[in-house]
């Protein structure tokens, strides 16, 4: 560490003797101690690369991050370089808060060559807004021990396997359960099964090829919807918050009480660390043997605020060329357990083969990124789709005409401006 | 006197069964900070295997004692500004006549009917306009004065008698000696009361300090314990060892204070 | 005399009142200003909208439902919080033995953080794993959904509220019933009073200003309910179909989810008149001059 610094300061010396003073800038994401200690690592490297840049490196409590980069924008302070999630994207660069990154620093055709197809979510207005190091997509988590005791070999290709094997698995009746076959939980990813993954398996598509119409609201939705509520309320499969706290699906999992759950690969080292049992990550199941396979991609970008300006921007610019370069990538992988964003390393027939990850990243290349313009608005609209069928009987054809109108409506608000 | 002793017994019975009910959430978090890992989701009340090692996580691998010092500095001096500018508000509102007195109290009130979220972006710009950001200042100053403590202070001013009052004024004293030695031991309860709330409001304020500051060396407590809740997962343990950390403080400070509640009884009881 | 009281009243009032000037009632105005405005936070355009954010008011669903169920918090609420916390602070007056230590136990849920009183709540309300549906079944009664129904959601969510003010309430009657003077019970004793014609006589009123503050405030608090209400639903804050959404959740979530701090203030300024006509009503018909 010290010898580090000295080091730093010998080649500040040596070399920044003729250049002005080190410019600053700042990097703010959430907190998440390996992220934390990798870009804290990452940096020094990157300092040691430009010994005319500093980073200030600042992080901020995951469940209040948004608010913190949301409250900063009207005071004029926060980051050069920020890191959002990708759904909130449209809102900061309509606003005017992100820039564009550099077309000659960073060409869009190669960036749709050279990375996964979902990072075309930060595509608006024929630029690109923000890049990310690591991607996520989603997969089954199953439990092998339950599956052992219940006679379960292999985990489910389809859907009809996946609900013959967590029948076997439950135990229990609604309202109450001893253990879950599918840990079922609207509000973790499985609106985003049903929104991305099921729709499009029947045949349908949620949202018009711009983005700007909701088109759910078919004989294509009301089977995936129906499908989806069907396996809490007909197959009795499970039930929501199985488990208490905000985790309930994952946390009941862990506790070794559900057979299988979907979740996303981000969810990958919460679970190493806790499940104490034999455990197994499958891609998520098609409709009929080999048929059509989706996914539900997502990830943290980073992207340039309009606070960098100048020798800023320019120092800016270099940052984000090296976060989202191979080499950080791969440290990433290593360090932060994410899968790279970059289609180079998804290829790597060692990872594309590895027992965890290998489910996550062969859906890289079909993972669709749902484009949100709002997407706490559009979250808790399809929320209430769900519920209003599980919870309350409602009719999945009514739930979804209702849920295609009110989206509808957050879409026109922001493609009207 | 037999029927005293049964509703005496009655009291007890009713008291313990409750107070069996309401402490349950916080023997919770005691008994769960105790449990290892692999116990967390178990769903049992007692751990199998208790162990002390979320705390040793807590204190050692995180800056829990930085975040602790700068919660208790913050704490310390909003409860001294508001006992005192709280009492002499709600005395004068209280004790004294005077043109647009119902008009302040109404303003003062006020203040209390608007969610303090909506007034985060108006106190950050004026923070950053007059240069305060990553201060101690910035992240205390919304606390330093209350409308609830002015409002239950004029309540308890009201019920002091006013002979008392004009007693010391016939005497010579100053007008603010009449609320400093006369007036102000008579509420000691209130004081007391005034005191434990206000700790306790800025010990576990959130949001204001969350956006106010940037460095790690200032975070409060409640700002670092939700480093502990990330986006897979929550670490039950050692938010449970963290809480039950933070909780003592207010157990001290709530204890002495009960003490003046009760010697507020002597008091009153001699000058009524 | 007069004059003179004024004066120092006046000086007395200074400094306090320019900081709630400054640090409140000033915010306060800007925030009712933006209501007028079309305003994304993360935007620097403020277009001027008149009555537009209002007349959304008038049509939004959820806002009628959070207000609705804020009203049903604070009936709730109120009451219960009142009645148990003075029957309890009557209860601990009358006992010595352990008496610290049950106003201890009585206050630890009001020390505990929100978040694990919330989980301890979801646990014991849990349909599958929780006590209280466990005892239930053992009687022959169907399990509940609680938390967990849309019907249920909502009284079980005040009843963690009430749970955990407890303590705050009962703390602030014990200070209450403290400032009554002993020898009033003494003469009364003396002159025969029955132990029910001492409570109405007496303690009743001679502690009005204490019911009056927990009344107003208490009204004040449920009316803003915000901190439970988010803990115990965070991935979807408000619950299941809004079934816990109360007016101040809803204006975080417009405000700082969804960016819309126009529409938000707007909220926030009904939100503030129907809690200071309710506060001026409570103040002027709750009131009573105490006499000696």
């Amino acid at each position: 560490m010290k010898i580090n610094r000295n080091m730093l300061a010998l080649s500040a010396l040596l070399f920044g003797a003729a250049q002005a003073a080190p410019v600053t800038i700042t990097y703010w994401q959430y907190d998440f101690a390996s992220k934390v200690t990798t870009v804290n690592n990452l940096i020094k490297q990157f300092e040691a690369a430009n010994p005319d840049i500093k980073v200030k490196h600042e992080t901020f409590p995951y469940d209040a991050f948004n608010q913190k980069v949301a409250t900063s924008v009207p005071a004029g302070q926060g980051p050069d370089v920020v890191n959002l999630f990708y759904g909130w994207l449209p809102q900061y660069v309509e606003a005017g808060y992100l820039q564009p990154l550099p077309e000659k620093d960073f060409p869009a055709k190669a960036l749709e060559k050279d990375f996964a197809p979902m990072v075309k979510a930060s595509k608006l207005d024929g630029k690109y807004w923000a890049l990310p190091t690591a991607v996520r997509s989603l997969a089954v988590f199953y439990n092998k021990d339950l599956f052992k005791q219940a006679g379960v070999k292999n985990p489910p290709k389809t859907w009809d396997e996946f609900i013959s094997v967590a029948s076997k698995i439950v135990k229990g009746q609604p309202p109450r359960f001893q253990q879950l076959g599918f840990g079922i939980q609207p509000d973790g990813q499985d609106y985003h099964v049903v929104r991305e993954v099921l729709i499009r398996q029947f045949g349908g598509a949620p949202y018009s090829a711009d983005n700007k119409k909701a088109t759910y609201n078919s004989a294509a939705g009301v089977k995936a919807l129906t499908f989806y509520t069907d396996m809490a309320t007909k197959q009795k499969l499970g039930i929501p918050n199985f488990f208490p706290g905000n985790n309930s699906y994952r946390d009941a999992f862990i506790a070794g009480k559900v057979g299988m759950i979907i979740d996303g690969s981000f969810a990958v080292g919460t679970i190493k660390n806790g499940a104490k049992f034999d455990w197994g990550v499958a891609p998520l199941p098609t409709l009929t043997a080999g048929g059509l396979r989706s996914n539900f991609g997502s990830y943290w970008a980073n992207g340039i605020t309009k606070n960098a300006k100048g020798e800023k921007l320019e120092a800016a610019v270099k940052f984000m060329k090296f976060m989202t370069s191979e080499a950080v990538m791969r440290e990433w992988l290593n360090t932060v357990g994410e899968i790279p964003a970059r289609t180079s390393l998804a290829q790597d027939p060692k990872l594309r083969k590895d027992p965890v990850f290998g489910a996550f990243i062969s859906s890289l290349p079909f993972a669709k990124a749902t484009f949100f313009v709002d997407e706490a608005g559009q979250r808790k609209v399809w929320l209430d789709a769900i519920n209003s069928v599980i919870l309350q009987n409602g009719d999945p054809a009514k739930a979804l005409a209702k849920a295609q109108a009110d989206e509808q409506k957050i879409l026109d608000g922001y493609y009207k401006k | 006197m037999r029927a005293s002793k049964l509703s005496t017994s009655l009291a007890y019975l009713v008291l313990l069964a409750g107070a069996i009910l309401v402490v349950f959430p916080f023997a919770w978090m005691i008994l769960t900070s105790l449990k290892p890992f692999a116990e967390l989701f178990n769903l049992t009340f007692w751990p199998e295997d208790p162990t002390l090692d979320n705390f040793r996580q807590v204190l050692g691998e995180t800056a829990f004692l930085r975040w602790f010092g700068n919660s208790l500095l913050i704490a310390a001096i909003t409860t001294v500004s508001v006992l005192f500018f709280d009492s002499l508000v709600g005395y004068t509102l209280a004790k004294f006549d005077f043109p647009g007195k119902n008009i302040v109290f109404v303003l003062i009130l006020s203040t209390l009917m608007i969610p303090t979220e909506m007034l985060i972006i108006p106190w950050y710009v004026g923070v950053v306009d007059l240069q305060l950001t990553n201060t101690y200042f910035s992240i205390l100053f919304p606390g330093l004065m209350s409308a609830f403590g002015v409002f239950l202070m004029r309540q308890f001013f009201d019920a002091v008698p006013n002979d008392i009052i004009d007693a010391a004024r016939i005497d010579g004293m100053h007008e603010f000696g009449v609320f400093w030695r006369v007036a102000l031991p008579l509420v000691r309860p209130a004081l007391s009361s005034l005191a434990i709330f206000t700790f306790l409001g800025n010990w576990n304020a959130f949001l204001w300090p969350l956006v106010v500051i940037q460095k790690p060396e200032l975070r409060t407590l409640p700002v670092g314990v939700a480093l502990f809740s990330g986006e897979a997962g929550t670490q039950w343990g050692l938010i449970m060892a963290a809480s039950a950390l933070a909780v003592i403080p207010v157990l001290i400070v709530f204890a002495i204070f009960q003490r003046q509640i009760i010697e507020g009884i002597a008091l009153t009881g001699v000058k009524g | 005399m007069r004059q003179r009281r004024a004066i120092t009243a006046y000086s007395f009032l200074a400094i306090p009142l320019v900081f709630f000037l400054v640090v409140r009632f000033l915010p306060t105005l800007s925030a009712f200003q933006l209501s007028l405005f079309e305003w994304n936070i993360l935007s620097e355009n403020k277009p001027f909208v008149g009555a537009e954010n209002y007349q959304r008011l008038l049509s939004d669903t959820n806002f009628h439902k959070s207000l609705l169920n804020t009203v049903y918090y604070t009936l709730i609420g109120v009451p219960a919080q009142l009645i148990l916390g003075l029957v309890i602070a009557l209860l601990l007056e009358r006992i010595t033995f352990v008496r610290g230590l049950l106003r201890a136990l009585y206050f630890a849920p009001y020390v505990t953080p929100v978040v694990a009183a919330a989980w301890v709540w979801q646990w014991l309300l849990s349909p599958n794993f929780g006590p209280i549906n466990g005892l239930l079944v053992e009687l022959g009664l169907p399990p509940q959904g609680f938390l967990t129904s849309p019907a249920q959601a909502l009284p079980s969510a005040a009843a963690l509220v009430v749970w955990q003010n407890l303590g705050f309430q009962i703390v602030i009657f014990l200070a209450g019933l403290s400032a009554i003077p002993r020898s009033l019970y003494e003469a009364a004793a003396i002159d025969g009073a029955t132990g029910s014609q001492r409570f109405w006589r007496i303690t009743l009123p001679l502690l009005n200003p204490t019911l009056v503050f927990s009344i107003v405030t208490g009204t004040i608090s449920y009316l803003q309910l915000f901190t439970q209400v988010v803990n115990l639903n965070f991935t979807d804050q408000g619950g299941p179909l809004g079934s816990t959404l109360s007016v101040a959740v809803y204006i975080y979530q417009m405000a700082f989810g969804r960016y819309q701090m126009g529409y938000a203030s707007a909220i926030t300024v009904v939100l503030f008149v129907i809690i200071l006509i309710i506060t001026l009503l409570q103040l002027r018909f709750l009131t009573k001059r105490i006499e000696y």
